[in-house]
């Protein structure tokens, strides 16, 4: 199969990138709308294109999905030991591509309407065209390291736009926040990676990903604190994996980066870039899964599972929406982690792997949803607060009807897409492992609960009065809805076990109809518990609140995590450690530098006066010193 | 054949006229002095070729020759330096060494 369009799919956001960035003060807003939506089209269907040639005509080799490559070698470091760059087409990157390119597509669209008259248009589109160009090269990466580059450009891109709003403090600093998290856990990664450059002698992943191949049986050569050494680094690429998907406790950047605009959030902090930490793990999952049994794998089960808890729980008590959609983002990832954490490899044991990037795909289309969907609300009411809102679906009908699509998906009601996706997850975590079951189960029924509290927060609830009567968003906004809301429905049926699976040969799925109805009953049940406390405004949920008491104090606050690393990064690190270092740096480190330069000064400021710019006295130098070398020679050197 | 004089007492002459042209040139105050002075310097060189080829080699003639090379450049020379010290005067109105001091630190 030839491959060699899909090296167009990244290189044309590039190009709209530089030349909206080149030509930033010249080009009129509009135009720049434009050119950014007419190449993501571009970059869409060649991604369309390539799903379809490689899924359902020519990708498949004796019922194996084939990883096809084309690279070409960067770096030459020994004969085996190289960094590449090039294009890896194998089911999960094709996936991928169809996700980004759809969302990005959709939330293009978007912004022509939802920034509209924004000083910064232009910035924006080209913003966001870095941002496609470096998600789709993190996709297609074929080694580690293109990987960690293109891996730092998506974390450089959402740095960007997270602090859009340049002006506004608050954007700055969680821009700062969101970058420093992120790249804290970047050093883990970057650790993992010249781990398994030094034991397995490549960062290829055709070659690390080979069950029974040499790099993933060399983790039996090293070993560190009683677990091998190929483990420590599997849990290290883990660390940069969950500092991207907002694992706990790495968490915390996630909900401050909603300062950014709506369609970012639902692009970058929804849909793709977060997403790219459960794509590295799926990346490796062959590592994970095979190397000394699956023990980093575990890891990554527990840590997903604790995180999707967690992440619900707060959802519920916040009142932003925007806070509760990341909180719900976070819960939602968390679900792909442990899916991961608990599949196995071969056929039908796979179904974890197969059901994470099934959920992976429907959480993109109706996270997205939500997410373009409260930036319509937010659009016309002007906040981002619930006690703001209410009463909306008088005035917003087509943002109501896809937002409760969404809502629906995301609660796992069938035959929406989240049902079928969670239910494989449920599967998956059933049979593997029953405490992750019900973590699993407890985190439907929260979901469900929190999506609708905002639900019928915004759209019933009290019938606020509003001082200008909102309006339903123009056509640009409303459109991508749609799309959206109708991809949320129907993206489910895909037979998706067929295509991706973790040894790439590819299940017949079926439901398992006893988990589902009780995976579907709990989500009916936390839609049930909100239409009684939310649909109408009564103090049902204040006396709940009341109820919980401290517990509910702690969750509003996030369970004071922001405080927690506050504490320790101002009270603990800056005070003990970085002062003492800065207060070094400049007193000793700089300060004999600057005494160097200060004593230079001096000196030439003494002998300066030698230029006096009389020509005699040169002369007069010039001779002295003529006399004084003719005298040495005639009496010291003569011989 | 010069007889009766020594190539030493030719040179104690030469030598006198090279450090009078020194003294001059580190000493006079005026533009012109200075220019004679290298005068006299280039002219005690130019009589020391002349007379080493005279006393060591009279069969040969490239002393003599360069002599003559070092009075042409010598010439040009003069010729540029005057130019420049009569555009000076122009700008200054004033041939002193001591007024051309631009150039110090």
């Amino acid at each position: 199969m030839d491959i060699s369009h899909t090296l167009l799919i990244p290189l044309i956001p590039l190009l709209i990138f530089l030349v909206l960035g080149v030509f930033y003060n010249k080009i009129k807003p509009i135009v720049s709308g434009y050119v950014g939506v007419l190449g993501m089209l571009v970059s869409f269907g060649l991604s369309v294109y390539t799903a379809y040639q490689y899924f359902l005509v020519n990708g498949q080799i004796d019922g194996v999905y084939q990883s096809i490559s084309q690279k070409t070698v960067w770096m030459r470091f020994t004969d085996t030991l190289h960094i590449d760059m090039g294009v890896l087409i194998d089911p999960i990157s094709v996936m991928m591509l169809v996700v980004v390119s759809t969302i990005s597509l959709m939330v293009q669209i978007y912004s022509r309407g939802y920034m509209k008259g924004d000083s910064g248009y232009t910035k924006f589109f080209a913003y966001l065209s870095l941002f496609t160009f470096s998600m789709f090269g993190l996709v297609l990466a074929t080694n580690l390291f293109q990987i960690y580059i293109f891996w730092e450009l998506v974390g450089v891109s959402s740095f960007l736009l997270i602090g859009y709003y340049y002006t506004k403090p608050s954007a700055v600093a969680a821009a700062k926040k969101a970058f420093i998290v992120t790249r804290f856990a970047d050093f883990g990664f970057l650790i993992g990676i010249l781990i398994i450059g030094y034991y397995t002698g490549t960062y290829d992943f055709e070659t690390l990903n080979q069950p029974d191949g040499a790099a993933i049986l060399s983790w039996t050569s090293g070993s560190f604190m009683g677990l091998s050494i190929l483990t420590w680094a599997l849990i290290l690429i883990f660390i940069g994996g969950a500092g991207k998907s907002a694992m706990f406790p790495l968490h915390i950047w996630l909900p401050d980066a909603m300062e950014g605009p709506t369609p970012v959030s639902a692009l970058i902090h929804a849909a793709t870039m977060v997403v790219a930490g459960v794509f590295l793990v799926a990346r490796l999952f062959p590592m994970y899964y095979f190397v000394e049994n699956g023990f980093a794998l575990q890891v990554v089960a527990y840590v997903g599972a604790f995180s999707a808890l967690f992440a619900a729980v707060i959802a519920v008590t916040q009142t932003d929406i925007k806070r509760v959609l990341a909180f719900s983002t976070m819960s939602q990832l968390g679900y792909m982690m442990l899916a991961l954490g608990v599949s196995g490899y071969e056929g039908h044991e796979g179904v974890g792997y197969t059901a994470s990037m099934f959920h992976l795909f429907t959480h993109a289309m109706f996270k997205a949803l939500l997410f373009l969907g409260a930036g319509s609300v937010i659009h016309a009411v002007h906040s981002n607060y619930l006690k703001d809102m209410g009463g909306l679906r008088k005035f917003m009908p087509l943002t109501n009807i896809t937002f409760l699509v969404a809502a629906l998906a995301i609660s796992g009601v069938p035959p929406l897409a989240g049902f079928w996706s969670k239910d494989e997850i449920l599967v998956a975590a059933f049979e593997q492992n029953k405490l992750i079951y019900l973590v699993g189960v407890l985190v439907a029924g929260l979901t469900a609960f929190y999506i609708f509290r905002i639900y019928f927060g915004i759209f019933w609830g009290k019938e606020t009065q509003y001082k200008h009567p909102p309006q339903e968003s123009p056509a640009s906004m409303t459109i991508p809805l749609v799309i959206l809301a109708f991809l949320s429905i129907v993206v489910g049926f895909i037979p998706f076990s067929e295509f991706i699976s973790a040894d790439k040969t590819g299940f017949e799925g079926h439901l398992n109809y006893p988990l589902a109805a009780i995976a579907t009953a709990v989500g009916l049940i936390g839609i049930g518990l909100a239409f009684v406390f939310y649909k109408k405004e009564n103090d049902l949920s204040d006396r709940f609140v009341h109820a919980f008491g401290q517990f509910y104090t702690w969750t509003f606050h996030k369970f004071y995590f922001d405080e927690l690393y506050l504490f320790i990064t101002k009270k603990i690190l800056f005070k003990n450690v970085s002062y003492p270092i800065a207060y070094f740096d400049k007193k000793y480190v700089d300060g004999s530098m600057e005494g160097i330069g200060n004593k230079t000064v001096w000196l030439s400021e003494k002998i300066k006066k030698i230029q006096s710019g009389r020509l005699q006295d040169y002369a007069f130098a010039f001779v002295s010193g003529v006399v004084v070398l003719a005298l040495i020679f005639v009496y010291f050197l003569k011989n | 054949m010069i007889t009766d004089i020594s190539l030493y007492e030719v040179l104690t002459v030469t030598t006198l006229l090279f450090f009078i042209g020194v003294y001059g040139f580190i000493t006079r105050k005026n533009l012109i002095s200075m220019l004679i002075s290298v005068e006299l310097i280039l002219n005690a060189s130019v009589l020391n070729f002349v007379f080493f080829n005279q006393y060591l080699y009279p069969e040969m003639l490239q002393g003599a020759i360069f002599s003559i090379f070092i009075i042409a450049v010598a010439a040009a020379e003069t010729a540029l330096a005057v130019a420049i010290i009569i555009n000076l005067y122009r700008k200054i109105s004033s041939v002193e060494v001591a007024d051309v001091e631009n150039m110090k630190y």
